[in-house]
């Protein structure tokens, strides 16, 4: 039973659900919406849970004094400090505290990660773009006819650049990414089977 | 002088009516005729079909003035009543040689744009010039009605159904020990190799799971990939990071991981803490990910799942660190970066095949079977359609449009 019934759940919901998918009316609309409500709050539950995990491998690095252990502090500091100076009785989110943390701290740090991706970028392209067979070579001369023709400073080197680079984006380019989309499509198809007919098991821990 | 100032008088006032004719020639002269263009014709409205009851189709033909006559039409304005009588509300403008419309709206009654179901509604159509408007014939009454299918979507039911069938039948063949042939993928065999590099350096394995929700077919795949890899994981006696970006995903992981273990005959080498929440910001996420795999250096990295622009961040700062990566999404804009970035990398489809591929059970070979005969029948289709298409037989490719 212990297996029976989370599969026969799966099952129902799973059946539903694709049976939603082609059924516009009113009733099969309200519950789909009820079952995503639901999924929001179990979401908010869950976090919870998210929270007393990291605070539970955090204090436990501490604890024990494990390799790296000042970076669980900075990161339980930074957790508790948030959330004090977000309740009500500090001014809550609107607080002067909450707000010079979230725009001084926690938002510069994040368009820090993401101004690294530039640099990630230049350094794998500097990788991928080696002509070491046929093959890396076409790929190399494409990526040359592109860089040409989305610089910023000259905009594209002439109509066959610009011609050139459109054909590569819409004719092998497009052509590549929708049969990798179809592949995906009936990927994604297939492993909703497996699972609603529980013959994929194995997040269960059965195989 | 009577006579006189009487011929005076009819003097001034011949005067003065040969002015005042004049006035009115003046007047005149300043005022063209408005003449109203021609209504639109033949108004009809009617319940969109297979939708949800919150929209009603419209159609009419153009007003003489439109396109011929005397060609001064500006725009169609859509009227819309409760009751004949009015008062009519605009609901949509639209430009000159309009035939048809839409009136669309929302199901939440404190939308300013709320469309009732089930409600009578009228309709007009006005034909709008510079100067001069000219209404269609009121129609109605109208409502909108929600179907219970959606025959729209027909080209999907048959395509599931038809995939189906064929998942099905080579499940039963394989059932019945037929030998089912599958291509190999280096990403795939890779896996062990990359866990017994693992276990020699007796370094642990980072398990990614990706920015995705439990709802995300790549982040389902991803645990099922994980639950196997785990179990290798258990048997080597190797250890796994599994951080994770969505408290629900930390959840089932931890369950997925634990059930390995357990299956594996370890019980006792699972460790809850192995994975764990970090946070649901991406680059914050991305940050704790790195910091990991810069500090524990890691021998393998797995990075399955839903991914999007901490793809490359990741995997590079992986490749710095010297661990062999092992990567699969289903987002097509992050497959070039993995594949520049990591040593395997499993394109779309590959990642949900893996599962069937590390399990080899005979059941899981036969959805990818399936697969493969779909895959088949799209591209034929393909081809036909490209000739139907090129020859000019629209029937074929308009038997694979589907509504809304």
């Amino acid at each position: 039973m212990k297996k029976e019934i989370p599969l026969a759940i799966v099952f129902v919901a799973g059946v539903f659900m694709a049976v939603q998918f082609f059924v516009p009316h009113a009733g099969s609309e309200w519950i789909y919406e009820f079952v995503m409500e639901w999924t929001i709050i179990i979401g908010i539950f869950a976090l919870a849970l998210g929270i007393w995990s990291l605070l539970r491998v955090s204090t436990t690095k501490i604890k024990r004094k494990m390799e790296n252990w000042p970076y669980a502090v900075v990161l339980l500091a930074g957790l508790v400090s948030m959330i004090i100076f977000g309740m009500g009785f500090m001014g809550g989110v609107e607080s002067y505290m909450f707000r010079h943390f979230f725009n001084h701290v926690m938002i510069p740090l994040h368009a820090t990660m993401f101004s690294l991706l530039a640099f990630f970028i230049a350094s794998a392209a500097f990788r991928a773009f080696k002509a070491r067979s046929a093959l890396a070579t076409v790929l190399l001369i494409s990526a040359l006819v592109l860089m040409l023709r989305f610089n910023p400073y000259l905009g594209p080197v002439g109509d066959l650049d610009a011609d050139l680079a459109s054909w590569i984006l819409n004719v092998p380019n497009l052509a590549a990414k929708r049969a990798i989309i179809i592949g995906i499509g009936l990927g994604m198809v297939a492993t909703a089977l497996k699972v609603i007919l529980g013959i994929e098991r194995s997040y269960m821990g059965s195989d | 002088m009577k006579i006189k100032i009487i011929a005076l008088m009819a003097m001034l006032l011949l005067l003065a009516s040969v002015g005042w004719g004049q006035e009115e020639a003046a007047i005149d002269s300043t005022v063209q005729e408005v003449i109203p263009p021609g209504p639109p014709l033949n108004l009809k409205a009617f319940d969109k079909p297979y939708d949800n009851g919150h929209a009603i189709d419209l159609t009419w033909d153009l007003s003489v003035d439109d396109g011929a006559g005397r060609n001064n039409i500006i725009e169609y304005r859509l009227m819309r009543a409760d009751s004949p009588e009015g008062p009519f509300v605009e609901r949509k403008k639209l430009e000159m040689g309009k035939t048809e419309a839409e009136d669309k709206g929302v199901k939440e009654p404190d939308d300013p744009n709320y469309f009732p179901r089930e409600h009578d509604f009228y309709y007009k159509v006005v034909a709008v010039t510079a100067d001069a408007e000219a209404e269609s014939e009121v129609v109605g009454p109208v409502r909108g009605i929600g179907q219970w299918y959606n025959a729209g979507k027909n080209p999907v039911a048959v395509a599931v159904v038809l995939f189906t069938v064929f998942t099905i039948y080579f499940i039963f063949k394989a059932k019945k020990g037929a030998e089912l042939y599958i291509r190999p993928l280096a990403g795939i065999d890779a896996v062990d190799e990359a866990i017994g590099r693992a276990t020699e350096m007796g370094k642990p394995i980072l398990y990614v799971l990706g920015l995705g929700t439990a709802a995300d077919i790549a982040t389902i795949a991803s645990f099922t990939i994980l639950s196997r890899v785990a179990q290798k994981v258990a048997e080597y006696q190797t250890s796994l990071i599994v951080p994770c970006y969505d408290p629900i995903v930390m959840t089932i992981a931890q369950e997925t991981v634990k059930a390995s273990y357990y299956s594996a005959g370890r019980p006792d080498a699972y460790n809850q803490d192995s994975v764990f929440f970090v946070t649901n910001q991406q680059f914050a996420y991305v940050g704790g990910v790195n910091g990991i795999m810069l500090r524990d250096r890691p021998a393998t990295n797995f990075y399955l799942g839903k991914f999007y622009a901490e793809s490359l961040i990741m995997a590079e700062t992986g490749a710095v660190a010297g661990s062999i990566q092992i990567a699969g999404t289903d987002e097509v804009t992050q497959i070039p970066f993995f594949v520049v970035a990591c040593d395997y990398t499993l394109i779309g489809e590959e990642l949900y095949a893996a599962s069937a591929y590390l399990g080899r059970e005979p059941v899981l070979l036969g959805t990818l079977k399936a697969q493969d005969y779909a895959k088949a029948l799209v591209i034929i289709c393909c081809i036909i359609g490209f000739i139907a298409a090129s020859f000019g037989w629209t029937w074929f490719v308009e038997q694979f449009h589907v509504g809304n």
